[in-house]
């Protein structure tokens, strides 16, 4: 399989040692008439307060199933169209995937909070801005009465960066820009000093100048609260940008994870140099052309055998005998004398074979 | 908000004269085409052409159309004088004419008979909005469950039975199977407020059934629609209760379609409950309307239709208006 003896089982996580929070061998799956969607199959992940870990992939790679997921968002609702859920999401070190429903309602909104994609169609039409995040704060505040809970709905959106916002407390969402909706939900997310923050593809919905004043104002904040950021997106620039940490998802797994740097300079999965030949950078000639990862995201009924990326990887008969179309590889340490500053992939060419492909056969053309 | 009700003010005015000079054309007009006389169906049948001549002078029928149309708004604005240069009758304002059949006025007749239809429709919506929502909002949220496929094939039974059915069954049932109710006949609210309410409650069951089915089918596809969307998630993501998500966040966007069912249902009740007035043998403005058809009284069908298109055309402002408070992207200019 591998040459070097990277294959280190991740360990469980032993009570009291857990990170901030912890996702360990996560499975989402959707039962539907045409067969169960396993969107998420298998995720692992620890992150620590204060620092970001951006969720990368393709759509329906299951990014945004895990975020619901740690939201226990898929607890709720119709009881038909619940998934089945297994593994752990440890918060500090308490199981959400165990624990009473509603108790996990209490977390969300103040241990946990989480901002979306599009914020006109996530804020409610007929409610003023001021409304929900008062809504917000006194559901977590019953004791605040409804004075004090607006002066802190204006603080907020006052650190948020909306202009007069003891004026644009009682405007309708559809009253705001969609930069301004967007730190309005910002606002709403942060009024419990939420530990936890999810943004969801929190800017592919904004005209590009706005993109970065929003990851600005996440950062900001995240550096204010000290509290972590998980960042679900597509676009690797934005991920670049803000991510301490990088996770790469293809077809509902964990296909490479490392710290951002690893994940950018030496990325170790055939599908992460996809990602990154089809990205377009403004330091390279502007006559190459992007390189599209060939193919379509897997179907997640009926995931590909043996490495879920095979039928799309140049690569694929590089390792001998078959192996990616019969055995799934396991995450396993690029180098383990790295210590601290570890880097996991799932591949099943070697390590030699990797480099090698990298350096002189991918970062020359990106 | 105010330059935008006297406008809408005047599109109901429009509206009225539009209908007005349709259904005057119809009544006073075909008569003329098809050789009937308007004069001889107000005598009846015993008569001479003296007595006839006299009618046609008194209720204007010798004058041109447009004049007889022009008389006929004016006496609804301000008031009428019938003159026959031998004796002159004051018809004060609103005069939508005499009845042919009764020679009693057209306004006091629906001034009579308002109150039966006003008391069928009002009891009837109390009762279909609250069970009809009620039933949808509880079958969207069961959705796929045994309850949620008895409340919609309920639903499917009352939108499919014709109220002179369930109007047949629900007596049968109700009163003579398990003796809860007794028939009795309609009795005005002022004279004896709880023989009113024995004597309405089975017409009231009995419509509420027709429109409550309809309303929970809509209510329960709304609802399902709304809680797909992404602001009940962000709610949840708040950590509210269920209970605060479905009744502060999703029933407040399923009231829009319903609100706009409500005011075209209630309007066109208000014009009389035709069937269930039948039915339960109530002299509503239904069975008004039909009477007055069958025996060709036209001046009590214009009034009854004009009378009609006002409550529709009001309903329909109301219902304008009340969107711009449920939903604040309803902008009224």
């Amino acid at each position: 399989m591998t040459d070097t003896p990277s294959f280190v089982p991740e360990p469980a996580a032993a009570p009291g040692t857990e990170a901030f929070l912890s996702v360990r061998d996560l499975k989402v799956h959707f039962p539907t008439d045409d067969g169960l969607v396993k969107s998420v199959d298998g995720l692992s992940f620890d992150l620590e307060r204060g620092r970001t870990l951006g969720i990368v992939g393709e759509s329906g790679s299951g990014k945004s199933v895990t975020s619901l997921a740690i939201m226990g968002l898929h607890r709720t609702g119709n009881a038909r169209s619940r998934p089945q859920i297994s593994g752990q999401v440890l918060l500090d070190g308490e199981d959400l995937v165990r624990a009473d429903a509603d108790d996990v309602r209490k977390l969300r909104g103040r241990k946990m909070a989480m901002v979306f994609q599009d914020p006109l169609s996530a804020m409610h039409p007929y409610y003023t801005v001021g409304h929900q995040i008062v809504e917000a704060y006194r559901n977590h505040h019953p004791d605040a009465d409804k004075k004090k809970a607006r002066t802190r709905a204006i603080e907020m959106l006052d650190r948020v960066g909306i202009p007069e916002p003891a004026k644009r407390v009682d405007a309708y969402p559809h009253e705001f820009s969609g930069g301004m909706r967007q730190r309005a939900m910002i606002a709403m997310a942060l009024v419990n000093n939420p530990e936890l923050l999810i943004a969801d593809e929190p800017t592919t919905a904004l005209d590009v100048t706005v993109q970065a004043q929003i990851l600005d104002l996440i950062r900001d904040l995240q550096k204010e609260f000290g509290s972590a950021v998980i960042m679900i997106t597509h676009d690797l620039g934005v991920v670049a940008e803000m991510a301490d940490d990088i996770l790469v998802m293809y077809g509902g797994r964990c296909v490479e994870r490392g710290s951002a740097e690893k994940v950018f300079y030496e990325p170790r999965h055939p599908y992460t140099w996809g990602l990154l030949g089809s990205m377009p950078r403004i330091d390279r000639d502007q006559t190459d052309r992007l390189i599209p990862v060939k193919g379509s995201p897997p179907s997640l009924i009926n995931i590909p055998s043996g490495c879920a990326f095979h039928p799309r990887c140049p690569y694929a008969d590089v390792p001998k005998g078959g192996i990616t179309r019969t055995q799934r590889p396991e995450l396993a340490l690029v180098d383990a004398a790295e210590g601290a500053d570890r880097h996991w992939s799932a591949c099943h060419m070697s390590q030699e074979e990797r480099t090698r492909i990298w350096t002189e056969e991918i970062a020359p053309k990106l | 908000m105010l330059v935008y009700l006297i406008r809408r003010l005047f599109n109901v005015v429009a509206t009225l004269l539009v209908v007005s000079v349709v259904t005057f054309g119809i009544f006073f007009a075909v008569p003329k085409i098809t050789g009937s006389d308007p004069a001889l169906m107000y005598a009846g049948r015993e008569t001479n052409e003296t007595a006839l001549a006299g009618i046609r002078v008194k209720m204007g029928f010798d004058k041109p159309i447009s004049e007889q149309y022009l008389l006929f708004v004016k006496g609804i604005v301000a008031g009428r004088d019938y003159n026959t240069g031998v004796d002159s009758t004051h018809c004060p304002a609103p005069c939508f004419g005499y009845s042919f059949k009764t020679e009693t006025p057209v306004w006091d007749l629906m001034l009579d008979r308002i109150p039966v239809t006003l008391s069928l429709a009002v009891g009837a919506a109390v009762i279909w909005v609250i069970a009809g929502v009620a039933t949808g909002v509880v079958s969207a949220l069961k959705r796929r469950t045994a309850i949620d496929r008895t409340v919609m094939v309920g639903a499917l039974a009352g939108v499919s039975l014709p109220i002179f059915f369930t109007g047949m069954v629900a007596p049968a049932v109700l009163v003579y199977g398990l003796g809860w109710l007794d028939v009795s006949n309609y009795r005005p609210l002022t004279e004896d407020p709880g023989a009113w309410l024995n004597s309405m409650i089975l017409p009231w069951v009995t419509l509420a059934f027709l429109f409550a089915a309809t309303y929970a089918r809509i209510t329960r596809a709304t609802m399902l629609e709304v809680l797909g969307e992404d602001y009940i998630r962000t709610a949840r993501a708040k950590g509210l209760t269920e209970r605060v998500v479905i009744r502060k966040h999703a029933l407040r966007s399923t009231l829009t379609p319903l609100v706009t069912m409500f005011g075209l249902d209630f309007g066109g009740l208000l014009g009389g409950a035709v069937l269930t007035e039948t039915t339960f043998s109530f002299q509503g403005l239904g069975t008004a309307a039909v009477a007055a058809i069958s025996a060709g009284d036209l001046p009590v069908i214009m009034g009854i239709t004009l009378l009609a298109a006002l409550f529709v055309v009001m309903a329909n402002l109301i219902v304008d208006m009340l969107y711009a408070v449920i939903d604040p992207r309803v902008r009224l200019t």
